[in-house]
């Protein structure tokens, strides 16, 4: 059980409002956590800021890289964190036009990715690019169609198609399931949760939707106001909530 | 194996007025390794309440839970995530999977999880959902269309796929006819000859008689 992500005492204000308060949070290899909380927590805020790409006000991250350095992530150079985006990490935005290149055929979305990690065989990189196409429920032949054609839907699933391709070891993810439909929805967070498993991959998943949460994580943090009011294990935090804020958010969940 | 000291358990729902209930107090008992234990009393005493402490899906605030030897108040999150994947099962009285995902994948994610390979992962699945009457063709659906006594078998055949040093059951023969639920004791038997530690809710007598060493009546923990 090793570490692979630490943060302590992030701070972020936009104005005079704490968008993040304070907030200390540990990753472990292999460890999916979801954050969850009402929108304007401060939870997407925070995913930024422990990914990069926004700079806290104050505090401290540091990553375990593949070769075992830690390394400061606000005094890294811009080259070197561009490369881990590339290459050991991965974002899956909330709106997929943020992740992909809409002028670019789905294929070469996909390959991009595998060519910055060093694929240079054209047959190779399409026939991975199928594979992962199909993967999430795009038909193949859409392969060298633009994503500005796409359904919201689709491009969402090109987006996690090209993140997970290269087999990133830390993954943030931003509401990855937020305009998907059920049925695609459900698929989708197998093939996520199968990938963790195989791979060890390390996990951050923002979400509202508490479902998604209790399928993904093995372990919760519910903000609110930019403050972490409650953390455990998921099934513990959503079965037997301790803070009053939790209690009303699981309290008001619609069942169908 | 488990060794349950002084637990309490109330809850206090912070939003309610007059909103907080104790259930236990003063919960003291131990589980060893090739022993079967049921949890009795009547409903509504904490049975499960406590059941769900020991595998961590309540919080324990007061008192000390060990499991093998460790007392699991004191892990962190991920450390009892390991300690669950590694150590103790838990057959709930409820199905709750990921929609679109089959039955045969789930009874072998356990398996996985633990490095086996997916030939014998699969291999162990095949051979205990044939045990507990599930046709093959229902192998590759997911369970959540199925009947309750199917859904409970696809939970038992989850709980029962590795060998835990502790086994958790929640009523787990509640909804079976009567071939499956003598199939089931047989696996209980089978489970604790081979060392495994057992603690059970059984609503049904026979079955108590039947794969039970001692009994344990919850509502002399009770807080009322």
């Amino acid at each position: 059980m090793e570490q692979i992500l630490k943060a302590k005492a992030i701070n972020k204000k936009f104005g005079d409002v704490y968008a993040c308060n304070n907030l200390s949070i540990e990753l472990y290899t292999g460890e999916v956590v979801g954050i969850v909380g009402e929108s304007g927590s401060g939870k997407s805020t925070l995913l930024n800021c422990l990914s990069g790409s926004l700079v806290p006000d104050g505090g401290n991250i540091t990553y375990l890289d593949r070769d075992n350095n830690w390394l400061d992530l606000l005094s890294l150079p811009e080259p070197r964190k561009r490369n881990l985006l590339r290459t050991e990490w991965a974002f899956v935005h909330q709106n997929p036009r943020d992740g992909l290149r809409m002028a670019v055929s789905a294929g070469g979305n996909i390959g991009e990715r595998l060519m910055a990690i060093g694929y240079r065989n054209y047959s190779q990189i399409r026939a991975e690019a199928t594979e992962w196409i199909e993967k999430v429920e795009i038909d193949a032949i859409r392969l060298d169609d633009k994503p500005s054609i796409f359904s919201g839907g689709m491009q969402q699933r090109l987006q996690i198609a090209k993140n997970l391709i290269t087999k990133p070891r830390l993954i943030f993810m931003d509401e990855p399931t937020g305009g998907l439909d059920v049925s695609v929805q459900a698929r989708l967070l197998d093939l996520i949760r199968s990938l963790v498993r195989e791979l060890g991959l390390s996990v951050i998943i923002v979400t509202h939707d508490l479902a998604v949460a209790r399928f993904m994580a093995n372990r919760l943090i519910v903000m609110k106001n930019g403050k972490i009011v409650e953390t455990g294990l998921t099934d513990q935090v959503l079965d037997d909530p301790q803070h009053s804020y939790t209690q009303l958010l699981v309290s008001s969940i619609l069942k169908v | 194996m488990l060794e349950v000291k002084n637990v309490a358990k109330s809850f206090n729902l912070k939003n309610l007025d007059k909103g907080k209930f104790s259930v236990i107090r003063d919960a003291c008992f131990n589980v060893n390794s090739g022993e079967c234990v049921a949890l009795i009393g009547n409903s509504g005493c904490g049975k499960s309440t406590l059941m769900r402490m020991i595998y961590g899906n309540y919080v324990c605030a007061e008192g000390e839970i060990y499991i093998d030897k460790e007392n699991i108040l004191d892990l962190k999150a991920i450390e009892m995530s390991i300690l669950r994947k590694q150590k103790m099962g838990y057959v709930s009285q409820f199905l709750r999977v990921l929609p679109r995902v089959s039955t045969i994948d789930l009874v072998m994610e356990p398996l996985l999880d633990q490095f086996e390979s997916r030939a014998r992962a699969k291999d162990i699945a095949e051979t205990l959902l044939s045990r507990l009457n599930l046709s093959s063709q229902l192998w590759h659906l997911s369970p959540l269309t199925f009947s309750g006594g199917e859904q409970q078998r696809v939970n038992i055949a989850i709980g029962f796929s590795k060998d835990y040093k502790l086994l958790l059951l929640d009523e787990p023969t509640a909804s079976l006819d009567r071939e499956n639920k003598k199939i089931v004791m047989d696996m209980i038997s089978e489970k604790k000859e081979k060392g495994s530690a057992i603690l059970g809710i059984f609503h049904d007598k026979e079955v108590r008689d039947k794969v039970c060493d001692r009994e344990i009546d919850v509502s002399n923990f009770s807080a009322s």
